[in-house]
């Protein structure tokens, strides 16, 4: 046991949070610092991996990828992709020295270049390495494989008739009789919501350049959000040891969760290359490319039967969520497990019962996404309240209130965790207060009474969102922090940057604690060089975890510098303090870089490593029981449309959202993440739509088609606010909260809002049963479905 | 006429380039990070939708500067000859100061993972330049629809530009005389042949000389703006042995507009055009114009260019076909002018002989007797392809009757195309609802429209009908109505605001 770890002691952080104006850095933890990339950014100054130099006689890839959905391939006629102009080698399954696979969870069933058949269109198959991009991207096209097709299964329904197996074990979450209690409910209804998927859409896509080093050490820079994984992937690919390959990160353009596992094949292929050549190796995918080959956010059917009171309590609640996971396991078994997760968002469901059915398709491998399926458990949640709601004739608000988590009773999930934290009863009123909800929700009715061709709709949704990795093992962090001589300080740690802000913070953590400015603390790159055996940027937990492992380091140093200045300057320990106008010791106030000057010729060492665990959590799959999050983060919106009953086009006119960041690190940083966050997932419900044709081709694999939310798609009026004096109440980094994740569900209450003003086509009588994503199209139908009583032809 | 170069000039940053053996299809934003090491500029997409690319082409025309945002990915090296080009490593001013707008963008946290961030600060810097400075959201949200954001919801990014529109002049205003001299110096009035392994360019000095080459190079490949064809390139990975740029050619780039309506010269852009085009078509159709592609594609693409591809869903030919345009087309000497619907013969087909092409248009101007309408349906509302773009155009007689009925539908056919069962349905009648039903009726048998990835039949069938009824509300026997969109909705609901 390490003597100074702070999780020797669990009130060792009970004063993480600094009482009210003291302590506070300006810059430091609390306060709005900007970007530590702003500037450079604006500039076009801050590199991505295709802006670094490229090494002489660098080498250019473009995958080579399947023209069918489920196939035996019974030749490969490469002859004249190697011929091409500028092509320096063509690379098969048969070059890899190694392991062909790069299932992230081990599971064996991802190859990475296909060898005797292909499992979805746009699966690698080959790699061409050309002198140039362009050169590559012509050659590939030059291939002639010959195909014998199988029986494609291509969603959720196709896998259901065919028995597709799952690719995960399918997950049972249950309390009580579920069956009595649907049985003796006063009321009861079922019925399906389908939810799409949604494409990543990172504006910089997937790249990683790979350069040979000495005796098989090979440097990869790749645009992941799991740097150690990414380098295992290498390693097993190259059948190396993990410490001859290094994998490095200064930022990426963008992840989302789309470079958490994805990431992997790009850094392999160019890793593959640059070993056998003895060149340094550049994939970067094109737009259309990526679109094609990389996974996605999984698209949901799911079937739910519910019991409830005629005061639209819930008493029993039995669902059935099926996902398309596309052709290879990937990360889809936590993340439908995610979705079960938040199959009750905000609300208690007394007897219960969520099952899974992961199922394999021969289409992209589905994978994370912002939310990690947690959003569509959420859609499903909310459908239920909105059948209720129209069930009862209540107010869904009234809904949601009479169901939201108890704080004493009425408080257990359906996989046995005690919510300990629940302020849903009194975020939601208290946003319906602060954006006159009640006032709105009649002038919308008024206004559709009078209107033929547009409707309005508006609605109020609350999230709860589980924070921590529900693979426990996941939920550890390292850091590495230098202090210099000259007193500026190097801030290394085990997350990667992808534009939520996170180096910021944890520069800011940094700053905090010694008393310094942005000038004298600087964040350096990621690397599995620095900080081994990292876990994914993901599930919202970078700040939570690399934060208190960044603080563990810097108080380790801090602990030796006190000891130092103490003994030198005899005084006690106690009298050392570290301010933002230098160091206090004793009634002296020096400089930081004088206090480190004396600290080094005194021999002190002022390097550190520092570890995090998360405490408390424990989650069994297999039985689907335990404390599986740290806590959790709420929050609620309320939007407000008009669609256009002529063409089904939508409009968010006004959105608010009250948001729980805790104590927040950063509230300009969490803002933007919330706005963001917003955005992204009203986008996913409404505009974003993936299709694919009857060949199991993606049509929409380009921002041609693929529509993510432009400029004019954002709210008129946005108002963001976090939420006042609510500090965490577990020891989180200064009692802040995770902030990535939570808020792209607020997009959820964009889907309610359409469904409201859908209703008022028969009175608001009946549920329109909205599905997702509510294109133009879908309004439309769903329009026409109400207005006539059956759907169109 | 000042004879023949051989080599295309132009400056990035300070810096002049003359370059002779560039590939005719090498694109900007290729060569800016490949050949250059400028790697400011991104590729986000490489087809001209996501904006991360956006550099300023800056002209002088006549006498006058014009900064526009271009999509970089899509504009080849080749049609930028006499330009000036600035990109993100321009924008700082030199004492090492940021841009206003740069300015802005860091202090209202505007960017997040920051590779959006240099295309939409030179959108930015260009809106800044634009003629009647971008004050209000819908200019703003006109300004950046051409760049997307995948992380910050756009938020910070309007506040930025709200502030940056307030700023003073920038270095650029201080460069300005300095630009316009350089650019002045550049004018020669060659025509410009490149002719290597890469391929052959000609930049014809006039239409005449357009018309020689044509002639003489039936297969010669003519290039406006290059939205459409850049892609061929970028995403086709077509060879094209011989591209004859006349982006700037001067007797195509002429705009006349007097009493009986408007011409455009072949390289005449969309955001040129729109200005001229809304003087005589209403708003709702001004609208359907603002909405092709976004500030960077109307900035490069021509009107002509939009028509002479072809495209089935192109949004230009369906308005102007409804207003009665004329298509001028010429072969060597000989010009013959068509209407522009039979231009149109089938998919990737149209009336254009070898070594033709396409001078000019022209619209009529409506009569005061005469209604245009035209709306647009796509899933995005901004820089979206259209899933259903109906333009209609009526002339009542003085009983109230319609005279005569343009119908024109793109999106629903092979090619943009008249609905002449519902014209006639239309014809004759009093624009009442006996009318709407049969008109609605017909249109049902003038489309057997495809389901794609952008709409089903259905859905263009119904709202194509859905039109013809936002046409009677809107412009009907009753009187107009305000809330017939839901943008127009929008508009309105400022009011609203968070108390």
């Amino acid at each position: 046991m390490r003597e100074d770890t702070p999780m020797a002691d669990g009130n060792s952080f009970a004063n993480a949070s600094p009482p009210a104006g003291d302590g506070i850095v300006p810059g430091g933890a609390s306060d709005s610092l900007r970007h530590e990339s702003a500037a450079m950014h604006v500039q076009g100054s801050a590199t991505y991996i295709d802006d670094l130099p490229e090494p002489r006689g660098t080498l250019h890839l473009v995958p080579g990828l399947s023209t069918r959905a489920h196939a035996r391939i019974l030749s490969m006629d490469l002859d004249a992709v190697r011929q091409a102009d500028g092509v320096v080698g063509v690379y098969t399954a048969a070059d890899i020295p190694g392991d062909n696979q790069i299932s992230p969870v081990g599971k064996g069933d991802e190859p990475l270049l296909a060898t005797t058949e292909v499992s979805f269109y746009g699966q690698p198959v080959f790699v061409v390495a050309a002198t140039t991009r362009n050169a590559a991207r012509r050659a590939v096209r030059l291939a002639k494989v010959e195909y014998e097709d199988l029986p494609a299964i291509l969603n959720v329904a196709e896998a259901r008739a065919a028995g597709s197996p799952m690719v995960w074990r399918p997950m049972e979450m249950k309390r009580g009789d579920v069956v009595a209690g649907l049985e003796h409910a006063p009321r009861r209804l079922s019925g399906r919501v389908t939810v799409g998927g949604q494409e990543h859409f990172y504006l910089e896509g997937q790249v990683a350049l790979a350069r040979p080093g000495e005796e098989g050490e090979v440097h990869v820079t790749s645009s992941t959000q799991h740097p150690t994984e990414t380098q295992h992937m290498v390693a097993h690919v190259l059948d190396r040891p993990a410490n001859l390959v290094t994998v490095e990160v200064r930022r990426m353009g963008g992840g989302f969760g789309g470079k958490e596992t994805q990431a992997n094949a790009c850094a392999c292929l160019a890793a593959l290359v640059a070993d056998r050549m003895g060149r340094a190796a550049k994939m970067r995918l094109d737009r259309d490319d990526d679109m094609t080959m990389t996974g996605k956010r999984h698209d949901f059917v799911i079937d739910y039967d519910v019991g409830f009171t005629d005061e639209g309590r819930i008493v029993a609640v039995d669902m059935v969520l099926a996902a398309r996971c596309g052709w290879s396991a990937d990360l889809s078994g936590p993340v439908i497990d995610r979705a079960l997760f938040h199959a009750d968002n905000a609300y208690f469901y007394p007897d219960v019962r969520l099952r899974s059915e992961p199922l394999r398709t021969n289409t992209q491998s589905n994978t994370a996404y912002r939310g990690f399926g947690g959003p569509q458990g959420v859609v499903a949640a909310e459908r239920v309240i909105e059948e209720i709601a129209f069930a009862t004739g209540l107010d869904p608000l009234a809904v949601r209130l009479r169901n939201a988590y108890g704080t004493h009773d009425r408080n257990v999930t359906p996989y046995n965790m005690v919510v300990e934290d629940s302020i849903t009863a009194e975020l939601l009123p208290e946003l319906a207060r602060r954006c006159h909800y009640e006032k709105r929700r009649e002038a919308c009715r008024a206004f559709n009474a009078g209107s033929p061709y547009l409707r309005r709709g508006i609605a109020i949704t609350p999230v709860k969102f589980g924070i921590s990795f529900t693979a426990t093992h996941y939920n550890q962090a390292g850091a590495l922090v230098h202090v210099y001589t000259d007193g500026s300080v190097q801030v290394n740690h085990g997350g990667t940057e992808m534009g939520q802000g996170l180096h910021t913070k944890m520069v800011q953590v940094a700053m905090r604690e010694l008393g310094l400015g942005t000038d004298q603390v600087r964040i350096t790159a990621t690397t599995t060089g620095k900080v081994p055996n990292t876990s994914a940027t993901a599930a919202s937990s970078g700040a939570d975890l690399n934060g208190m492992a960044v603080l563990d380091a810097v108080r380790r140093i801090k602990r030796r510098l006190v000891e130092f200045a103490a003994a030198h300057w005899n005084v006690g320990e106690d009298e050392v303090r570290f301010a933002p106008d230098g160091v206090h010791v004793g009634q002296k106030v020096i400089a930081f870089s004088h206090l480190t000057r004396q600290a080094y010729f005194a021999r002190v060492s002022m390097s550190a490593n520092g570890f995090y665990k998360t405490p408390k959590i424990s989650w069994n799959g297999d039985t689907g029981q335990g404390r599986p999050f740290y806590y959790f983060a709420y929050g609620a919106a309320c939007s407000e449309v008009v669609i256009d009953l002529l063409t089904g086009e939508m409009k968010i006119d006004r959105v608010d959202i009250l948001h729980d960041a805790g104590q927040s690190l950063n509230p300009a940083l969490d803002i933007g993440q919330i706005e963001g966050g917003f955005v992204q997932g009203a986008g996913w419900l409404t505009c974003e739509e993936l299709v694919w044709d009857r060949a199991g081709r993606l049509r929409t694999h380009a921002p041609s088609t693929y529509k993510i939310p432009a400029c004019s798609d954002r709210p008129r009026v946005f108002n963001v606010e976090l939420l006042e004096n609510a500090p965490n109440r577990e020891h989180t980094i200064f009692r802040s909260k995770a902030v990535g994740e939570p808020p792209f569900v607020h997009g959820v209450s964009v889907l309610q809002a359409v469904s409201d003003a859908l209703a008022s086509l028969d009175g608001y009588r009946t549920c329109p049963r909205l599905d997702a994503p509510a294109t133009p199209e879908m309004i439309l139908r769903v329009a026409e479905r109400m207005r006539h009583g059956s759907p169109p032809a | 006429m000042t004879g023949i170069r051989h080599g295309i000039r132009f400056y990035v940053g300070n810096e002049c380039h003359t370059l002779a053996d560039v590939a005719p299809t090498r694109t900007l934003l290729d060569w800016l990070r490949e050949d250059r090491g400028l790697t400011g500029t991104k590729e986000g997409c490489n087809e001209g939708d996501c904006g991360a690319c956006t550099v300023l082409v800056v002209r002088l025309e006549g006498e006058r500067l014009v900064w526009r945002a271009v999509n970089a990915c899509i504009q080849f090296v080749s049609m930028l000859d006499g330009a000036q080009v600035l990109t993100i490593e321009d924008v700082r001013a030199p004492d090492g100061s940021l841009h206003p707008v740069q300015q802005a963008m860091v202090d209202q946290h505007g960017s997040q993972c920051g590779f959006c961030t240099p295309g939409f600060v030179m959108s930015m810097v260009a809106g800044r330049k634009a003629d009647g400075l971008a004050q209000d959201e819908h200019a703003i949200d006109d300004m950046l629809a051409g760049n997307l954001c995948r992380c910050t919801g756009y938020a910070p990014i309007v506040r930025a530009m709200r502030h940056a529109v307030q700023a003073g002049p920038d270095h650029f205003d201080a460069m300005a005389g300095e630009i316009a001299d350089r650019l002045r110096a550049l004018r020669d009035g060659a025509t410009v042949e490149l002719d290597g392994p890469a391929g052959r360019l000609t930049i014809p000095a006039d239409a005449d000389a357009l018309a020689r080459v044509m002639v003489a190079h039936p297969d010669a490949r003519i290039v406006a703006g290059a939205t459409d064809v850049g892609l061929w390139v970028t995403k086709g990975m077509r060879d094209l042995p011989h591209v004859v740029a006349i982006g700037q050619v001067p007797d195509l780039r002429r705009i006349e507009c007097n009493k009986d309506g408007v011409y455009l010269g072949a390289a005449v852009t969309w955001q040129e055009a729109r200005a001229v085009l809304a003087d005589i078509l209403p708003q709702p159709d001004a609208e359907v114009i603002r909405r092709i592609g976004s500030v960077q594609v109307r900035n490069s693409g021509t009107v002509c260019g939009n028509i002479a591809n072809g495209s089935p869903i192109g949004d230009g030919p369906p308005v102007l076909i409804a207003a009665g345009a004329k298509l001028h087309l010429r072969r060597g000497d000989v010009r013959r002018v068509i209407a522009l619907e039979d231009f149109f013969i089938d998919y990737g087909r149209q009336d254009r002989a070898p070594g033709e092409f396409v001078e000019g248009v022209s619209i009529p101007r409506p009569g005061a007797d005469t209604v245009i309408r035209a709306w647009k349906v796509s899933k995005r509302f901004d820089q979206d392809i259209s899933a259903i773009l109906g333009a209609f155009s009526l002339t009542f007689a003085p009983d109230g009757a319609i005279a005569s009925a343009r119908v024109a539908f793109g999106g629903m056919a092979a090619t943009p195309r008249r609905a002449s069962r519902t014209e006639a349905a239309l014809e004759g009648h009093r624009w009442d609802e006996t009318t709407l039903a049969a008109a609605r009726q017909a249109i049902m048998a003038d489309f057997a429209p495809i389901t794609d990835m952008r709409a089903s039949d259905w859905y263009r069938r119904t709202v194509a009908a859905n039109l013809l009824t936002r046409l009677h509300a809107d412009c009907g026997p009753e009187n107009a109505r305000a809330d017939i969109s839901v943008r127009a909705a929008c508009a309105n609901a400022g009011g609203h605001a968070h108390g």
